[in-house]
């Protein structure tokens, strides 16, 4: 009996290789998604050579992680990064790519753009110079992360050289709680697991709280699903998975949209399918998260203190955790919640989908971003996220509140454009990394789910969002 | 791709877990489109004092003396020796590249991050994965001896330290294989062009809608 990761492998080896269960497989790639960063190198060593991408139609480009996300009408300023850009929009106009122009309504986060447009299905394997590939898994799909070298490989093949992972299974069971999100699970099963957890293993979320969540709240959690180490993670095809798909501009009509959905109902794990490992959680128990060091698996609860490296026997790790703090500028037992903030910044591929702005939003309505703060940014996923949002009147909302209501892309989440944390400052952040300057350098992240970001803008310090539902 | 057989090198000792990506490069040198030239800024923000930005003359600025490739005896290293998951976080191949970039061959660990790991292998970088109890052993050798160097023979699957003990080290059999002979994959994929189009073909009997 076979896991939904053993139909999905078994469903895309065009060779198995000749060295028997060890060997790296060959593996047809249905869907490419192409970015500025990770590709330049691969579209010139693929001229270089003389090769041709195998199959056009399979690949779409978006420009996200160099785009400003304000003044867009004078173009990119930086010079490296307009680079960057016009060199992506070459490659694609030269071979004839499918790509979303920084002006287009339909540019993005190539994470939030993929599934928005249907060109993520089930049952595809989708990859992506980005680790954060790991998202489009959310739909009953393969998706990972690979290198430059990798997507010059899929663009010459459509195919990549890949050794199956072994399979663990997150089970998460029950209710979450008032105020509690996919983010919070992410960070729990991280806090949990470990960094490493996940190393060498493709995890499919599963459990009754994984079902009720939304398509937005699944592809938060397999997004995170790197952070925990697995270059992949997955959730069975559903009622909501085909729901969220039906009527997207590449998603099948009429009577393909009949037999793909025949299909795509197979994509589950079956009943008495074995896994190499399997992690249980109870949703109830799951409180608001809030990192506190450099690691995502540096976590606690909102109504937690930040932790004594001395309370730790083992060496390194104690070691990290005097480095982290050092780091972050905070002191043993610090309660979470006395923890002030100078920006807070709601966007990134893992929370800036319309379901995380209207979270935000509901926190904020009404109320004012803390004298205390200096910036507070909403960088929606998309032009399209943007547009809906603006249909429900969400940036009157933050705007009225003090925040700003940008352009969208990956802005603040690495700060490779001009959105960025200057050294010292601490941040209440959505994304998915708190490592060492990646924000900025020299900037103090925090990982929390949008409504705590939101709550920590009002506030200045984090507060639990889950009191504040229930008042 | 260099050809990959034996290799004798300086070991410099990097004791942290978790080293993630962007501490290998830091995101403001990922806007060239070149695959060259990352070298100067690997670990950028450890490595220097002042803040750096790719189009600053790095022999300009002020190196930070507490950084172990900082260190005099250090600077000639060609065998990085760090903790576990190093290379967590971004797929960026430019972590890869800055290491090979700088002068390393070889990464030694207990272990490594998927997509790092992947990558190294991709342009003749060689990561090995050591049981942490050698690991430890090799920390307290290096920081012991100056000038500690080992050798590492991929063929036969063996590291040697200066005192002549041998520790044995896997590594997948195909990958080896492409590294011993400085193969192209995506020449050998090629190789299984028809194959691959028959796949394609029938995938697309199958499952049109992937096709439209």
């Amino acid at each position: 009996m076979q896991t939904l990761y053993d139909k999905l492998w078994a469903q895309h080896v065009v060779d198995t290789g000749s060295n028997g269960a060890d060997s790296m497989a060959l593996l047809y790639i249905d869907r490419h998604l192409v970015h500025e960063v990770t590709s330049p190198q691969a579209f010139e060593s693929l001229k270089i050579a003389g090769r041709k991408p195998w199959r056009i139609s399979s690949i779409l480009a978006v420009a996200d992680h160099n785009v400003p996300t304000t003044g867009r009408d004078q173009g990119i300023g930086d010079p490296t990064s307009r680079l960057q850009v016009e060199t992506l929009d070459q490659n694609c106009d030269e071979l004839g790519i499918t790509e979303f122009k920084m002006n287009d309504q339909r540019q993005g986060i190539v994470h939030v753009i993929g599934p928005e447009q249907g060109a993520t299905l089930p049952g595809m394997t989708v990859v992506c110079g980005d680790s954060h590939t790991s998202t489009h898994g959310a739909f009953g799909c393969l998706a990972f992360g690979i290198g430059t070298s990798e997507v010059e490989h899929v663009l010459a093949t459509q195919c990549l050289l890949a050794k199956k992972s072994k399979s663990m299974r997150i089970v998460v069971e029950g209710k979450l709680g008032l105020g509690v999100t996919a983010k919070d699970i992410a960070l729990a099963i991280i806090g949990k697991i470990g960094t490493a957890g996940g190393t060498g293993y493709a995890i499919e979320f599963a459990g009754s709280a994984i079902r009720a969540l939304t398509m937005e709240g699944r592809m938060t959690l397999c997004n995170m699903a790197i952070e925990a180490g697995a270059r992949a993670g997955m959730v069975a095809v559903d009622e909501t998975t085909i729901q969220y798909i039906q009527g997207r501009p590449f998603a099948p009509q009429g009577e393909l949209w009949d037999k793909a959905v025949a299909y795509w109902r197979t994509l589950h794990s079956d009943p008495d399918a074995v896994f190499d490992q399997t992690v249980n959680l109870e949703a109830a128990g799951i409180r608001p998260q809030v990192t506190w060091g450099t690691s995502p698996e540096m976590v606690t609860t909102v109504d937690g203190v930040v932790p004594d490296p001395n309370d730790v026997l083992e060496d390194i790790k104690r070691q990290d955790m005097e480095q982290a703090l050092k780091y972050m500028g905070l002191q043993p037992n610090t309660p979470i919640q006395s923890i002030t903030l100078d920006k807070v910044f709601i966007g990134s591929c893992t929370n800036s989908r319309i379901e995380d702005l209207r979270a935000a939003a509901e926190v904020v309505k009404g109320k004012h971003v803390a004298s205390t703060i200096k910036l507070a940014l909403v960088v929606p996923g998309s032009g399209l996220v943007k547009y809906q949002a603006e249909q429900e009147g969400l940036d009157k909302i933050f705007q009225a509140a003090g925040f700003e209501w940008r352009e969208p892309g990956c802005s603040m989440c690495l700060a490779m454009n001009d959105d960025r944390l200057s050294k010292g400052e601490r941040c209440a952040s959505t994304s998915n990394r708190n490592f060492e300057g990646r924000q900025g350098p020299g900037g103090r992240t925090h990982l929390v789910s949008p409504a705590m970001a939101a709550a920590a803008a009002i506030a200045g310090h984090f507060v639990d969002v889950s009191q504040l539902s229930l008042s | 791709m260099e050809k990959f057989r034996t290799f004798t090198g300086v070991v410099a000792p990097l004791d942290r877990a978790n080293v993630d990506t962007d501490a290998i490069i830091p995101k403001q040198f990922l806007k060239s489109i070149k695959r060259s030239g990352f070298g100067r800024n690997l670990f950028d923000e450890w490595r220097y004092l002042d803040h750096g930005e790719p189009e600053m003359d790095v022999t300009q600025r002020q190196l930070n003396p507490d950084f172990i490739l900082n260190r005099p005896r250090y600077t000639s290293a060609q065998i990085l020796l760090a903790r576990d998951n190093f290379g967590c976080g971004s797929s960026r191949e430019h972590a890869p590249w800055a290491l090979q970039d700088y002068g390393f061959k070889v990464i030694l660990a207990p272990s490594f991050a998927d997509i790092f790991f992947n990558n190294c292998f991709k342009i003749g970088l060689l990561p090995i994965v050591q049981e942490g109890k050698i690991i430890d052993q090799l920390f307290h050798e290096v920081n012991e001896t100056e000038g500690y160097a080992l050798a590492v023979d991929l063929e036969k699957q063996i590291l040697t330290t200066p005192s002549n003990a041998h520790f044995s080290f896997e590594v997948d059999a195909f990958r080896k294989h492409c590294l011993l002979n400085g193969l192209d994959e995506i020449g050998l994929t090629l190789q299984h062009a028809e194959k691959i189009k028959q796949f394609e073909q029938k995938r697309r009997e199958e499952q049109p809608w992937l096709f439209s």
